[in-house]
C-alpha cells in the first residue's frame, strides 16, 4: 500500500489507488481519508456494496454515519466492486486509527482506469482540506 | 444554516476552546465547540463524572422593579407570580394560536444589595425574536408606569454561562462556593460567591438546573472573569474525571434524557399539548399570548403527539425522517442520535396519537429504506437516584 502522498483523491474525501489484480488486470482499492474521519468523528455505521455492483464515478457507492451526521460515499471510478472491507464495518475503530491500510473500503474493478489522472494528487487535495481547517 | 453574511457572537472562552484544539461549529450564530476529544468520550465522562459545558450563547434576559412578576405571568405559560426567591421554573413562551416561540427557564432571585429580579434563560436561536416580543408587549408607557415599573434588558454578552453536569458535580463544585449545596433543591437557584481569587471577589448565579439528565449545576458569572474561572473548574475537575464537553454531547446527553429541544421538538407549529408539556400551562390565572387559544386546543384531541423511537438497526433516524406504520405515514422524526449509554439508534418526533403506545412496531424512512423501530417510553435514559 502507498502513503498517503501517493494516492489520488477525489473533492469528496475517498482516496483511491490503482494496483495490479493477480490476474493482471487493474484494479484500484478505494477508502476515505484522515481529513473525513476527523469531520465526521464518533463512527456509528458504514454501509458497503455487495461484490457485483456497478459504481459510476461522482455516484454514491455506500454510507458512513456518525453520532452527529450521515455522508455518501462517492466512486472515484466508473467501474465494477470486485469486494468491500466486511471487516473493517464491524471495526470502526481500526479505520479510524489506519483509514489509508487496514482500513480500506472497497476494491473496483475499473472500467476506464484513466479516470484516475483526472483526481486530486496529494499536494491539491492537502490545499483542500487546509483551506476547510477543522481546528 | 447560512450565517455567512452574519458576523457570528463569540462567549468568553472562545480563545480557550480554540486553544484546547476544539472543533468549532456555527450554532444560532455562536462559534460553539461541537467536541474538543470525541463526543461519546464527553458524553460518558458527563454521565460517569462531570462535563463542563460553555453555554454562554443562551440568551439571559433580565427583569426588575415593582412591575416585573405581573409582567412574566402575562407573558409566559407558566405561573410566575408565586415564586419564592430562589426558585426556577421551565415555562414556554407561546404566540397568540398557542404555538411554541420558545422554552425558557425562569428563575427569581434577588441582588447583593437585596433587590429582587428575575432571569429569563432563552434559547440563542430565539433571543432576538423573544427580546422583540418583550419590546412588543412592553412599551414604554407600561415599563414606565407609576409603582409598577419594570426595568428589563438583555444581560447575555454580559455574563457568561456554564453548565456542570453529572454525578460529582457537587463534588467539583462544593469548595468553590459558599453555599450549602446538599440543601439547594432541583430547580432551585441562589446569587452565590465564587470562593477562589480567579473570581476577583464578584458573585455568580448558581442554579441546580442542567440539559443532560444527570444532576448538575448552572453557574452565570462576569464574561470578565468567566475564562480564569473557567480554568480553575476544569483543573479542580481533573482529579474527578470531569471533562470539558462541547454542544455535540449536549445533544446526545439530551436526547437520551428525552428533552425538547427548540427547532427541532418544539416551533411555532407545535403546540404544549402535542409536546407533552402541558403541565407548564397555567390557563386559569394572568391571561397571557395564547391562553385563550390553548384553552381551545386543551379540548380537542391531539393530531400529533411526541414519543420516543428506538431502531433496530444503527442507522441513525433524523430530523425529517418519515415514520409509516404497515407502509402508511404516521408521522415525522424531529431529533436523533445514536445513544452513547444506550448503544443504539434513537429518535424523538410527532405521531398520531393511535398508534404512540410504547412497543407499537413501526417503520422509518432513513434516505428510501425503511428501518424498523418501535415506540418507546421517554425517557431514554434515568439516572438512577439511589
Amino acid at each position: 500500500m502507498l502513503a498517503p502522498d501517493q494516492l489520488r483523491y477525489t473533492p469528496t474525501h475517498e482516496w483511491a489507488q490503482l494496483e495490479t489484480a493477480a490476474d493482471g488486470t487493474p484494479l484500484v482499492t478505494v477508502g476515505i481519508t484522515a481529513y473525513a474521519l476527523e469531520a465526521l468523528t464518533d463512527l456509528v455505521y458504514i454501509d458497503l456494496p455487495e461484490p457485483g455492483r456497478e459504481v459510476k464515478a461522482g455516484q454514491p457507492f455506500g454510507e458512513v454515519e456518525s453520532v452527529k451526521a450521515v455522508s455518501e460515499l462517492y466512486s472515484p471510478v466508473d467501474g465494477q466492486i470486485v469486494e468491500s472491507n466486511t471487516a473493517i464495518a464491524n471495526n470502526l475503530e481500526q479505520l479510524s486509527k489506519d483509514p489509508y491500510h487496514s482500513g480500506w473500503l472497497v476494491k473496483i474493478k475499473p472500467s476506464a482506469p484513466g479516470q484516475l489522472d483526472q483526481l486530486l494528487d496529494y499536494a491539491a487535495y492537502k490545499k483542500l482540506c487546509e483551506a476547510n481547517p477543522l481546528h | 444554516m447560512d450565517y455567512d453574511n452574519k458576523p457570528r457572537s463569540r462567549t468568553p472562552l472562545y480563545e480557550w476552546h480554540v486553544s484546547h484544539n476544539a472543533r468549532m461549529v456555527d450554532f444560532s450564530g455562536w462559534e460553539m465547540p461541537l467536541y474538543y476529544s470525541s463526543i461519546i468520550e464527553e458524553h460518558h465522562a458527563t454521565r460517569s463524572a462531570v462535563g463542563l459545558t460553555d453555554i454562554s450563547h443562551m440568551g439571559r434576559l433580565r427583569f426588575e422593579g415593582p412591575g416585573a412578576a405581573v409582567f412574566l405571568a402575562e407573558l409566559l405559560t407558566r405561573r410566575v407570580a408565586d415564586m419564592q426567591l430562589g426558585q426556577i421554573r421551565y415555562s414556554l413562551v407561546t404566540n397568540y394560536q398557542g404555538g411554541i416561540m420558545d422554552d425558557v427557564l425562569v428563575g427569581y432571585y434577588h441582588n447583593a444589595h437585596g433587590q429582587p429580579f428575575y432571569v429569563l434563560v432563552v434559547n440563542a436561536c430565539n433571543r432576538e425574536k423573544i427580546v422583540a416580543w418583550v419590546r412588543q408587549h412592553l412599551p414604554p408607557e407600561r415599563a414606565l408606569r407609576r409603582g409598577r415599573e419594570v426595568l428589563f434588558s438583555d444581560v447575555t454578552p454580559l455574563w457568561a454561562m456554564f453548565a456542570i453536569s453529572g454525578p460529582r458535580s457537587m463534588a467539583l463544585l462544593q469548595p468553590l462556593v459558599d453555599v450549602d449545596l446538599q440543601w439547594m433543591k432541583y430547580y432551585r437557584g441562589a446569587q452565590v460567591r465564587i470562593l477562589h481569587p480567579a473570581a476577583k471577589r464578584q458573585g455568580g448565579i448558581l442554579s441546580r438546573t442542567g440539559y443532560t439528565g444527570e444532576d448538575g449545576f448552572e453557574l452565570s458569572i462576569g464574561a470578565d472573569i468567566a475564562a480564569d474561572v473557567w480554568e480553575v473548574l476544569v483543573e479542580y475537575g481533573k482529579s474527578l474525571g470531569a471533562k470539558p464537553t462541547g454542544l455535540g454531547a449536549r445533544d446526545t446527553l439530551r436526547l437520551e434524557a428525552g428533552m425538547p429541544l427548540y427547532g427541532h421538538e418544539l416551533t411555532e407549529q407545535i403546540d404544549p399539548f402535542q409536546a407533552g408539556l402541558g403541565y407548564t400551562c397555567y390557563l386559569t390565572g394572568y391571561d397571557f399570548p395564547g391562553r385563550d387559544a390553548l384553552l381551545r386546543i386543551q379540548e380537542r384531541r391531539p393530531q400529533l403527539i411526541r414519543v420516543g423511537l428506538q431502531a433496530e438497526g444503527r442507522r441513525v433516524p433524523r430530523q425529517g425522517c418519515t415514520v409509516l406504520r404497515n407502509g402508511v405515514a404516521i408521522g415525522t422524526v424531529t431529533s436523533g442520535t445514536f445513544s452513547p449509554t444506550l448503544q443504539k439508534s434513537i429518535a424523538m418526533g410527532y405521531i398520531s396519537p393511535e398508534h404512540a403506545a410504547p412497543g407499537t412496531a413501526v417503520q422509518i424512512d432513513i434516505r428510501g429504506r425503511l428501518e424498523p423501530a418501535i415506540v418507546v417510553e421517554l425517557p431514554f435514559y434515568r439516572r438512577d437516584r439511589t
